[in-house]
């Protein structure tokens, strides 16, 4: 009886496990069939010169590349947003706080970690209504609403693993500090935070490709799947992951149907990168 | 100075979440005066009679996650046991990478992959669209699959290493010590892997988006399509309804907030319990 039920638990084990890896090539697979032929210069740049955008600006009609630069423009501004924010509170989590302070901010932190996306883009949506009635009737929705909103959806991420990496740092680093006299912020500062650059930096990037890949908040706060090259932080934008979804739903001919397949495909070597290089810090952290 | 910089910085980072809570519950405040509230909880949404029920995107909602969880739980525990003793040690890293990539995979990139894949294979197979509830289902349960494994095998991994002498002492093999020992003993873990996974399922927009067809009914066959709450605030603000419409639109944030607030003190419970045991 046991032993059956052995047998019978090893098959299904056997069974998931070969699924999983089968699923990925599948989706990685029915990528490139469909994609591959489009990844080509016309595909950032449709019919304008390669170099007359770049370096002049010229408009770009029928390539991704404004809308690589409207998702390279966000995932900046998030970053300037959210990295200093989400360290210093992770810092103070793991350094300063202490009884209840720690309980409601780690608290109101995994709750934020756990509302879904389009919650954040409905935030940004009543803010826009909010201002509206209030003191800027001319407010409307943008790239800097965009940034905003997803700042607050890679927030938690960027202080648990703040948070995570200094607190795991090992206990002699501490002891080394206190025994050199230095003060609790000295001791941060030249040596918990040189310690945990590391995980810091690989939550920093993990937050990154959040950001870069987010189609429900954005699509609530301002992109468009016509805006060109973004001009201004209160302009309407394009971004990767909304084209592949307005082409998924909209697509007129099988060429931009095609098109959106290639889309797809720079955004998960995009995103998959990103996990490379986080995933690379942290072996390094490993080792060490 | 730095400490109390420190301090702001982590209040603000805290204060987020009650200001999305707060702005919810200030826009939805119409809502409660005279008969609205009555009219919100109806099986009809028709915009254009002046009907604006949402139980049918609750329900929708309620029924898509459970049953991906249904779908996604058993594979994903499949997964974690075979990389902890199921199955042969040399197979265990490549598979949690493939698992790592899988969770890298934008849900965007999901979403266009079904909705030209499996949706067409349904489509055949039936007499709809294909877009239903069984294609987000399947969708979603490929894409919830990653965090539950990633939370499972940090929780296997932990135990091993306390059981592991254990198990040798006992005489178990990799498969009786999984089965009798590591299992029994992580039940809370187990418990939370699901909760979250919920949580990951009902919080998803994209995939009943693009996948679930999104007609406003309560979801009755696995053919049929549906419209979730998450869909639901999506649409509403892109076809820009009257104001009646925006309304209900923040009733429906405030129920999927509410319900992130419960998935969180479930996981909150479970956490606190285990410490509590030791």
């Amino acid at each position: 009886m046991a032993d059956r039920q052995e047998k019978l638990s090893v098959a299904f084990a056997w069974l998931s496990a070969l699924l999983v890896p089968a699923l990925l090539a599948m989706v990685t697979g029915f990528l490139l069939r469909r994609g591959l032929p489009s990844l080509q210069v016309a595909l950032w740049f449709g019919d304008t010169p390669p170099l007359a955008a770049l370096l002049h600006g010229a408009p770009v009609f029928d390539g991704i590349w404004p809308a690589c630069l409207g998702t390279l423009y966000l995932v900046a501004l998030v970053a300037l947003m959210a990295v200093p924010l989400g360290v210093a509170s992770g810092i103070f989590l793991a350094e300063y706080a202490g009884g209840r302070t720690k309980l409601a901010f780690s608290f109101c932190i995994e709750l934020l970690a756990g509302i879904p996306s389009i919650l954040m883009g409905l935030f940004g949506f009543a803010l826009i209504l909010f201002l509206r009635r209030s003191f800027a009737p001319e407010a409307n929705t943008c790239l800097l609403l965009s940034a905003f909103c997803l700042t607050l959806l890679v927030l938690p991420y960027l202080i648990s693993s703040t948070r995570l990496a200094i607190e795991s740092l090992p206990d002699a680093l501490r002891l080394t500090g206190a025994s050199l006299g230095l003060s609790h912020w000295q001791l941060i500062r030249r040596i918990l935070l040189p310690a945990s650059a590391p995980g810091i930096f690989s939550g920093v990037i993990l937050a990154i490709g959040r950001a870069a890949e987010d189609t429900a908040v954005i699509l609530m706060t301002g992109v468009v799947a016509n805006a060109g090259t973004p001009g201004s932080l209160t302009a309407k934008y394009e971004a990767l992951p909304f084209h592949i979804y307005y082409l998924a739903a909209e697509y007129q001919s099988p060429a931009e149907l095609a098109q959106a397949f290639a889309t797809a495909l720079v955004l998960l070597a995009l995103t998959g990168l990103l996990l490379l290089a986080a995933r690379r810090l942290q072996a390094g952290l490993e080792i060490k | 100075m730095a400490a109390r910089l420190l301090y702001c910085a982590a209040a603000v980072s805290a204060l987020a979440v009650l200001a999305i809570l707060a702005f919810l519950v200030y826009f939805s405040l119409p809502l409660f005066q005279g008969d609205q509230l009555a009219a919100l909880f109806s099986w009809h949404w028709r915009p254009l009679q002046n009907e604006f029920g949402i139980l049918p995107m609750i329900a929708a909602s309620l029924a898509l996650a459970v049953s991906s969880m249904l779908v996604a739980y058993p594979l994903a525990l499949g997964v974690c046991c075979f990389a902890h003793g199921l199955g042969p040690d040399w197979a265990a890293r490549p598979l949690l990478v493939a698992v790592r990539l899988m969770s890298s995979v934008p849900t965007v990139v999901y979403g266009l992959v079904a909705a030209f894949s499996l949706v067409p294979l349904i489509r055949g197979a039936s007499s709809g669209s294909g877009l239903c509830w069984l294609a987000a289902l399947l969708t979603l349960a490929v894409l919830a699959l990653p965090t539950i494994v990633l939370l499972l095998d940090n929780q296997f991994q932990r135990l091993e290493s306390e059981i592991r002498l254990t198990a040798a002492a006992l005489g178990l093999t990799r498969v009786q010590e999984m089965l009798q020992l590591t299992l029994p003993l992580s039940s809370r873990g187990l418990v939370m892997a699901a909760i979250l996974g919920f949580g990951r399922a009902l919080g998803d927009t994209l995939v009943p988006l693009m996948l679930a067809g999104n007609a406003p009914q309560p979801p009755l066959s696995l053919l049929d399509p549906m419209r979730t709450l998450t869909a639901h605030i999506a649409l509403v603000v892109a076809t820009d309804s009257q104001s009646a419409a925006y309304n209900s639109l923040f009733a429906c944030g405030l129920i999927l907030f509410l319900l992130t607030v419960l998935v969180n003190l479930g996981l909150r419970r479970i956490r606190t319990g285990a410490t509590a045991h030791g």
